[in-house]
């Protein structure tokens, strides 16, 4: 396999698409003050993106998780009325534009949102402008990867095991814990990557419901969109710099379960 | 069908002929060296000017036949970034003279730039005053939320200044990346005051009431133009730059609520 001729009607285009996505990353390292690098990742503001945006997307990814493996269950094992139209209820935040799923957020969750209006004059809590905020916006963002993969991996997963398990004498719950979950772990775990790194980068949403502050809810994404406003480009380049060797590291790290797919 | 069509065209013609002999004589025509101003025109603008300048676009299309005005409303900031990095505009119209220095200090502008108006800050607050502000000083309130626009960009500038005036010590919940920004995050009901222009607070009076403070007096913006070096329709760009001078677009910034300079 390895060693025939790629055919060149499909050789060139995947060169050129491989260089269209590689190139904005060159262009990026181009740029890169690598001199006064160690000073600029030393700043105050930068470390402090940075540890939100870790606490927040690590939060983001354990709400998801909690959420989103029943959720995928449900698809995968459960069979109910209107299954088809859950799944394609899970999967509108993986298409609508995150800073459409902030506003929605906002009109659901703000102050004067249909839920929040009750949470702010019931338990005076309010959501936007708090890291809690982010944490909601990136989990609503990231919790369709999470759903997705998670039941591709139950649905791969020979169901011979739980039928055994079951004929046995085993509850349902307890083949999920003993028999369900230590199957698709290597599922579970891809997905919660996946969901981590799309928490990590997100903007759009978190911008609109959470606000930017700094230390609250100035994650990395929203710290390069203000530093690149601000006309300091090689400060916007420092912190893509930091995103960019992040999610490489996340990539190298999943290279078993998504790059040699099957 | 299509006798309709037929006359609809016919009437079409018509309005464009009738629009045509208005630009003729009623609009100041006579720019620059003669060159005739057609083709799209590119006008990068600060969010503050959104209501005005759409308004005095559409009076420059219709006093130059064969023109399209294209606007780039955003954060002051984040036009004179995009500009420097090469997008293409014809004519920049920032918040502050800052952000107009770093487009003219990188060589991107033609000329120098003019100061066409003034804006000021007021306290935006939902309509009624529900929280009962009256000035700076309100805003220190713990439990009062405020919105205010990002320092990198001139209503934030300006609004450091004032409390800085007042010696008033305000903790925002959110930094916008631009004015309109924070007038939404007012008008959501998700902060209890904004500091804004005077301008965008009216073109939202159906929502907000505005709130003078004396502070704001210390911390005026002025709002400069220019034509910009790598205008592609530079003729078009000093057209427009000269109908924004003119008084007829005066009187519409000044009915906005800008000051003239």
């Amino acid at each position: 396999m390895r060693t025939a001729r790629v055919p060149v009607p499909l050789l060139v285009p995947a060169v050129l698409g491989l260089i269209f996505l590689v190139l904005p990353l060159v262009g990026l390292l181009a740029r890169t003050p690598w001199s006064t690098l160690p000073a600029r990742l030393a700043e105050p503001r930068v470390v402090e993106a940075l540890r939100l945006s870790l606490l927040t997307s690590t939060m983001a990814t354990v709400v998801c998780l909690i959420l989103g493996v029943p959720l995928a269950w449900m698809l995968a094992r459960a069979s109910f009325p209107g299954r088809r139209l859950v799944r394609a209820l899970i999967t509108v935040p993986l298409v609508l534009p995150p800073v459409v799923g902030g506003i929605a957020l906002l009109l659901a969750l703000g102050r004067r949102g249909l839920v929040g209006q009750w949470l702010d004059t019931t338990f005076g809590i309010t959501l936007p402008f708090t890291t809690a905020g982010v944490v909601i916006a990136e989990a609503f963002v990231a919790l369709p990867f999470l759903v997705i993969s998670v039941e591709g991996a139950l649905r791969g997963a020979d169901s011979r095991y739980e039928e055994a398990a079951a004929t046995l004498g085993s509850t349902r719950w307890t083949t999920f814990t003993h028999v369900t979950l230590p199957l698709v772990a290597p599922g579970i775990a891809a997905g919660a990557v996946l969901c981590w790194a799309r928490a990590l980068g997100e903007f759009g949403a978190t911008i609109t419901f959470a606000g930017n502050y700094p230390g609250i809810t100035q994650t990395m994404p929203l710290a390069v969109y203000q530093t690149m406003e601000s006309g300091d480009l090689e400060g916007a380049v420092v912190l893509s710099l930091i995103l960019l060797v992040v999610s490489v590291a996340i990539l190298a790290g999943l290279r078993d379960r998504w790059l040699t797919a099957p | 069908m299509r006798i309709r069509a037929v006359v609809t065209i016919g009437l079409a013609a018509l309005i464009a002929l009738a629009g045509c002999g208005d630009g003729a004589t009623g609009r100041p025509v006579a720019v620059g060296s003669g060159s005739t101003v057609t083709g799209p025109i590119t006008v990068f603008a600060a969010a503050s000017l959104t209501e005005s300048f759409t308004t005095i676009g559409r009076r420059f299309e219709a006093a130059y036949p064969g023109t399209t005005v294209t606007f780039n409303f955003a954060g002051s900031s984040a036009l004179a970034t995009q500009i420097n990095e090469g997008a293409p505009a014809d004519v920049l119209a920032s918040a502050a003279p800052k952000s107009m220095a770093v487009v003219v200090d990188a060589g991107n502008g033609a000329g120098t730039p003019t100061t066409f108006v003034r804006n000021q800050l007021v306290i935006a607050v939902a309509e009624g005053n529900p929280r009962g502000v009256a000035g700076l000083a309100d805003l220190a309130e713990p439990d009062l939320k405020v919105a205010l626009c990002a320092q990198t960009v001139p209503c934030g500038a300006a609004a450091g200044a004032a409390i800085e005036a007042a010696g008033a010590r305000v903790t925002p919940v959110t930094l916008e990346q631009d004015v309109k920004a924070a007038l939404s995050k007012l008008k959501l009901g998700e902060v209890d005051a904004a500091l804004v222009y005077r301008t965008d607070a009216k073109a939202a009076a159906a929502d907000v009431d505005a709130v003078e403070f004396p502070e704001s007096a210390k911390a005026v913006n002025d709002y400069p133009i220019v034509a910009l070096k790598d205008a592609r329709n530079a003729a078009g760009a000093q057209a427009f730059i000269a109908f924004v001078l003119s008084a007829d677009s005066v009187q519409v910034l000044t009915e906005a609520g800008f000051q003239a300079p």
